[in-house]
């Protein structure tokens, strides 16, 4: 099979081809750097089936940063038969001289102008056909966003793939050959630039700039990034919760009305296991499904907007304090919705101590799993009136803990990384691209559900119900004598031995927790709320959460932390540490309200 | 107050609003690699746009590209004012 791959600077749309093209839902936004590694898909081409590979984005071949090796490797290691390069059509100018260090490799290549709309809009003008004979490749100009071009750019690619002969990877000798002929580029560049491309002298004043100067505005710009944050968050809350209870109701009734009774032959033992572990378990946490495609919905939004790297612009000086940079803020910002993809973004980084810093405090961002966990809690502890606002400040106690991690750890990941990252005009999403985001959770979830929460619940159903003749849910059951065991170190913080086997599974996946409640607990729906309710106060519920929200990344964020900074003592310092910080602040936290409210 | 036409400016010394041509980029091998991919060449155009609070990050625009760079990156590179 022939395998094509795309390659381009960061931003210009890659993914967004790439998934145009190949049906796949590969992550896009508007921020230089979401793809850090390799993703592959089939695809059908003038009636073959060819590979197309999604690369990270590369300024040019020298590749200094993680994410950028990964390219040269591939580049080098691995047979190409074509390469289709993408370029941000209103930045050609600046973009050409990536295109002919490309073309010098030798491979078979073909252009796509990306982003034709902005182009136009921007007055700049290519002359695709003479372009195409001063390059010797193909160029077709096309929207990968709106689809404008896409048959063009299949044909195209289809006949350089027929064309194209297998020659192998490109060699180191003849990629350092290339790298060294910066100054030809150069010229080569001007003349074509001249030859092919209209520019404007000036760019027209465009509403980005409107938009920036009230968005990066020196009072205003932070302020309105946190209210613009607020505002979302709320609006997942309001819109999210009903939808969420609605789920459970419906849940409820499909219990009640069919499975109940269709389980009603079933041994108790398998009745239990079934319906009070596994449905039960796995319905608390599925009810949370709409909310979080809300939730990623929304982020989909900021993500697609720009609005991240403004983020950035606001956010260095003060991250600089913290030893770390305004990109660390980004990853921060992504990791409340997943950790795993920000501390894998942190590949752009090129100082290793940055990257390590940033790594560490990552996990401590609040993400959509811990969410759930939190919105389950306060809806069930708290006024409806009062419960967005403990989210909220859960929000700021994660940045907090985010702080003093920094601020503690700075010393020892110290680093003088440059910081030059680009900030791309404001865009605005398409619903597809917001869509398909919210369809990549879904199927993130489920591939949860199936690996870890199933497992989960129906682990935390046995060591509740076993060995045979406890009381279920008693301390003679494993899970209580597993709870007494803890009972040392969990009791100063007000958790007791039930949620303690929850905090034990949380740390598989945070969502099981959910599961876990339903299935210690015996309960589901509402009955589960009103039971949480009744056994804890208010103090006893925010220590819990405390320490659910600090206590140890998620086992696929450790394992990510693991293999990004290829050291398992830092993935060691990446559990212990969050652990030691949250029984702290929990502890500080609840005795401290026990002596005030005493 | 007018800034004094000059070769020997500092990027970092620019006032928003103002352009200027850059004559020289002291960096290291990597973060010259890094911006001149960015447009960061002898002779572009540069614009600085506006600074960050708090001594924050310089937004400039060379071209069609928008960049953020901190104050010690913009003082590696040299510009003289139009």
């Amino acid at each position: 099979m022939k395998r094509i791959a795309l390659l381009g600077m960061p931003n210009t749309g890659k993914s967004t081809l790439f998934n145009r093209l190949t049906g796949s839902s590969a992550r896009v936004a508007n921020w230089a750097g979401v793809t850090v590694d390799l993703a592959s898909a089939k695809i059908l081409l003038g009636g073959h089936i060819a590979e197309m590979v999604d690369l990270p984005g590369i300024y040019d071949l020298h590749g200094f940063s993680d994410d950028e090796k990964v390219v040269r490797h591939l580049l080098e290691g691995h047979p190409i038969d074509l390469l289709a390069i993408v370029v941000n059509a209103t930045q050609i100018e600046r973009q050409l001289p990536l295109v002919l260090q490309v073309r010098s490799l030798g491979l078979p290549a073909v252009l796509l102008l990306n982003m034709a709309d902005e182009a136009k809009r921007n007055g700049v003008e290519v002359d695709c056909t003479r372009l195409a004979a001063r390059l010797g490749m193909p160029v077709v100009l096309m929207s990968a966003k709106y689809g404008v071009g896409q048959p063009e750019a299949m044909r195209v690619l289809a006949q350089a793939l027929t064309e194209a002969s297998d020659i192998g990877p490109a060699r180191r000798a003849q990629m350092q050959e290339v790298l060294s002929d910066d100054v030809r580029i150069e010229q080569e560049t001007a003349a074509m630039m001249a030859e092919a491309v209209t520019m404007p002298l000036q760019l027209p004043e465009q509403v980005s700039d409107r938009i920036d100067r009230l968005a990066l505005h020196p009072w205003l710009g932070l302020p309105l990034f946190f209210l613009a944050m607020l505002l979302l968050f709320q609006a997942v809350f309001w819109i999210g919760g009903p939808l969420q209870q609605g789920l459970t109701w419906l849940f409820d009734q499909l219990r009640q009305l069919a499975l109940e009774p269709l389980a009603a032959q079933l041994p108790d033992f398998l009745h239990g296991l079934l319906l009070d572990g596994v449905y039960s378990g796995f319905v608390t946490v599925a009810a949370f499904v709409p909310l979080i495609i809300l939730f990623f919905l929304f982020i989909a939004l900021v993500e697609d907007s720009g609005y991240l790297a403004r983020a950035a612009f606001l956010t260095d000086a003060l991250m600089a304090k913290l030893g770390l940079d305004g990109r660390s803020f980004v990853m921060v910002l992504m990791g409340f919705g997943c950790n795993v993809p920000a501390v894998m973004g942190t590949r752009m980084m090129r100082a290793r101590p940055l990257r390590l810093l940033s790594m560490l405090v990552i996990p401590l961002s609040l993400c959509s799993a811990r969410l759930q966990v939190f919105l389950f809690i306060v809806s069930a502890i708290f006024a409806p009136a009062q419960a967005p606002w403990v989210i909220f400040g859960f929000y700021l106690v994660s940045f907090l803990t985010m702080i003093v991690t920094a601020l503690l750890f700075r010393g020892r990941f110290k680093s003088n990384e440059p910081f030059v990252v680009e900030l791309p005009p404001w865009r605005v999403p398409t619903l597809r691209q917001v869509v398909m985001r919210g369809w990549l959770e879904v199927r993130h979830f489920l591939s949860r559900a199936t690996r870890f929460i199933v497992l989960g619940v129906i682990a935390i159903w046995l060591l509740t119900n076993l060995p045979l003749g406890a009381v279920p849910g008693g301390m003679d059951t494993y899970a209580g004598q597993l709870g007494a065991l803890f009972a040392p170190v969990l009791a100063p913080i007000g958790i007791d031995e039930k949620l303690a086997v929850a905090l034990m599974f949380g740390f598989v996946a945070k969502e099981v927790m959910i599961g876990a409640f339903a299935v210690i607990y015996g309960m589901s729906g509402d009955a589960l709320s009103q039971e949480f309710a009744r056994s804890m106060d208010w103090v006893q519920a925010i220590s819990f959460m405390l320490f659910t929200l600090i206590y140890t990344p998620c086992i696929s964020t450790i394992a990510t932390i693991k293999t990004e900074s290829k050291s398992v003592a830092f993935a060691t310092l990446a559990v212990l540490w969050p652990l030691a910080l949250a029984w702290l602040t929990s502890f500080v936290f609840y005795q401290g309200m026990r002596q005030l409210l005493s | 107050m007018r800034v004094m036409k000059s070769k020997n400016h500092r990027l970092s010394e620019l006032i928003p609003g103002q352009e200027a041509l850059i004559s020289a980029v002291h960096a290291d091998e990597a973060l010259h690699h890094r911006l001149a991919a960015l447009g960061f060449r002898i002779g572009n155009r540069i614009q600085l746009m506006r600074r960050g609070r708090w001594a924050g990050p310089l937004h400039v625009r060379l071209g069609a590209t928008d960049v953020i760079l901190r104050q010690t990156e913009a003082d590696l590179i040299s510009v003289s004012p139009q």
